[in-house]
């Protein structure tokens, strides 16, 4: 198949659905682009993981997209851009994307498997990480007074536990 | 720990001993855990991270092993010493080149790396010679039990450990074994191990890890799966593929004997020969021409030479650990010059054995 700019053989197939109608698009690398459809880029692992992590999770829903963890502030996006989360509390948070790109790596969705004998209360967990995430947020804000009353709270938590 | 002792031995992986030893080098086992109350190492400030290495550092000085684990405070040692770590599978290049407060644990025999502030909070690893992953998992997992009573993981009945990759979580384990395989490599058959083993989920990578390319005809194989198996069944994955591969692997060594001997033995002392007498040698050059003399050496076509000095040249002549050696930083052309040198001297030296 030949470029639908130029004679070159297109390596870039594209089908967009507008208004219900079916619309193909042909084109090579270079004209691709040129019509800012491929960015140019240089062929990482790095890039290839995020970008066939991101084809398993499939196209990004709005909502998802949006998503943002309450506990440690990384989106949803930023996870499928760096393929890292940024705290335990991310896999209920991003529960909908995680759950269809664990099925493809594992092709499984629950643990099988050891389990630790020490388990703290959940709540008190995902109370210690507020806390540090609103204590980062004092840091870079440079309210001092703040940092140190939620270190001395923080202190406290988890000496009680 | 004084890094000067180790740069004497082989380390646990290369001592060559254990099941299957002239084709299993060694059996890995590591296990990625997460503090439950600190977001992961990446997204943790420093100040965090040093919370994070501090309350590691105490829990694990408190652990009663067999002997002491030793702290090494990574920020704080040279690039040369960090390389020497890695090239000796003690710590990962994440771990090496990553930044902020983080280190490793160590036991002196090197069969037990926790590592602090990698990709995860902590990384425990446990090293055995040879074809022995239960003992592996038994030693790694008593560790790991000794620990939870300690600490807070991170943990979901539903997800299992969690991870900072969702490649890694459920049971958090990655268990590879390393094999030295010369002759399927000659035989060009090593491809269709492979394929059938990536059908079977299992990974293969090279000497280093990820994206090293296979030097020396040393391949680690693992399992890429993580959540939704038990580690017993994740190990008995492995475990049952290795035999199968060692019969492969002797086949294409009894065929390479009874078909192109002396071109075989051509190929082995040519390169015991290159080895002896090279002025100018580059490391790849180097493990792969060890390659041929250590096939050499388990078909009983060279006997100049023994095992142990073999395994040992493998990891002496990598970059820092021939620096170290040589007490000096030294350049690649110099280090070529050096690496040349040094297999000269060692390999006129009288069998031992």
């Amino acid at each position: 198949m030949k470029c639908q700019y130029c004679s070159n053989p297109a390596t870039v197939h594209l089908t967009d659905l507008v208004k219900k109608q079916k619309k193909e698009l042909h084109l090579c690398q270079a004209c691709a682009e040129q019509q800012q459809l491929l960015k140019k880029n240089e062929l990482n692992l790095q890039t290839i993981v995020q970008v066939l992590l991101g084809q398993h999770v499939g196209p990004l829903p709005d909502e998802l997209a949006r998503l943002t963890c309450p506990r440690c502030g990384i989106k949803f996006m930023e996870f499928r851009e760096q393929g890292r989360l940024g705290c335990p509390h991310d896999y209920e948070v991003f529960r909908a994307g995680l759950e269809p790109l664990l099925a493809k790596i594992h092709r499984a969705g629950r643990h099988v498997g050891k389990t630790p004998r020490l388990q703290p209360p959940a709540e008190q967990v995902s109370e210690l990480l507020q806390l540090r995430s609103q204590l980062r947020a004092a840091v870079e804000a440079e309210a001092y007074e703040e940092a140190a009353r939620l270190r001395d709270l923080i202190r406290r938590k988890e000496s009680c536990g | 720990m004084n890094l000067e002792n180790l740069t004497r031995t082989s380390g646990e992986w290369l001592r060559g001993t254990g099941p299957e030893s002239d084709i299993v080098i060694s059996s890995r086992i590591r296990l990625a855990r997460n503090l439950a109350a600190f977001p992961f190492s990446n997204r943790a400030s420093a100040h965090q991270k040093a919370e994070i290495e501090t309350l590691l550092r105490e829990r694990i000085a408190k652990l009663e092993l067999d002997a002491p684990l030793e702290y090494i405070n990574v920020p704080g040692l040279s690039q040369l010493d960090r390389l020497f770590l890695v090239e000796r599978h003690l710590i990962s290049r994440e771990l090496a080149s990553g930044d902020g407060p983080r280190g490793v644990a160590l036991l002196p025999l090197e069969t037990v790396s926790l590592m602090v502030n990698e990709e995860d909070h902590l990384r425990l690893q446990v090293m055995r010679s040879g074809f022995a992953l239960d003992e592996a998992w038994q030693d790694v997992d008593r560790v790991d039990d000794a620990l939870e009573q300690k600490v807070n993981y991170a943990f979901s009945e539903e997800f299992g450990y969690l991870t900072a990759c969702p490649t890694n979580v459920g049971t958090g384990m990655r268990a590879s074994v390393m094999l030295h395989l010369p002759a399927l490599v000659l035989a060009k058959q090593i491809d269709k191990v492979f394929r059938a083993l990536q059908k079977l989920n299992l990974a293969v990578r090279g000497l280093y890890g990820e994206g090293s390319r296979a030097s020396g005809d040393f391949y680690q194989i693992s399992n890429q799966v993580t959540l939704g198996k038990s580690e017993p069944a994740i190990l008995n994955d492995i475990r049952q593929v290795i035999p199968q591969i060692i019969t492969y692997e002797r086949q294409a060594r009894s065929t390479l004997l009874k078909e192109s001997k002396q071109s075989l033995q051509d190929r082995v002392a040519r390169a015991f020969g290159t080895l002896r007498s090279a002025t100018m040698m580059t490391s790849e050059e180097t493990m792969d021409l060890l390659s041929s003399v250590r096939l050499g050496i388990n078909l009983g076509l060279l006997e100049d030479i023994s095992m142990p000095t073999v395994n040992e040249l493998f990891i002496h002549t990598q970059p820092a650990h021939l620096q170290k050696l040589m007490g000096a930083t030294l350049d690649g052309e110099e280090r070529n010059a050096a690496r040349a040198r040094y297999l000269r001297s060692r390999l006129r030296e009288p069998n031992p054995n």
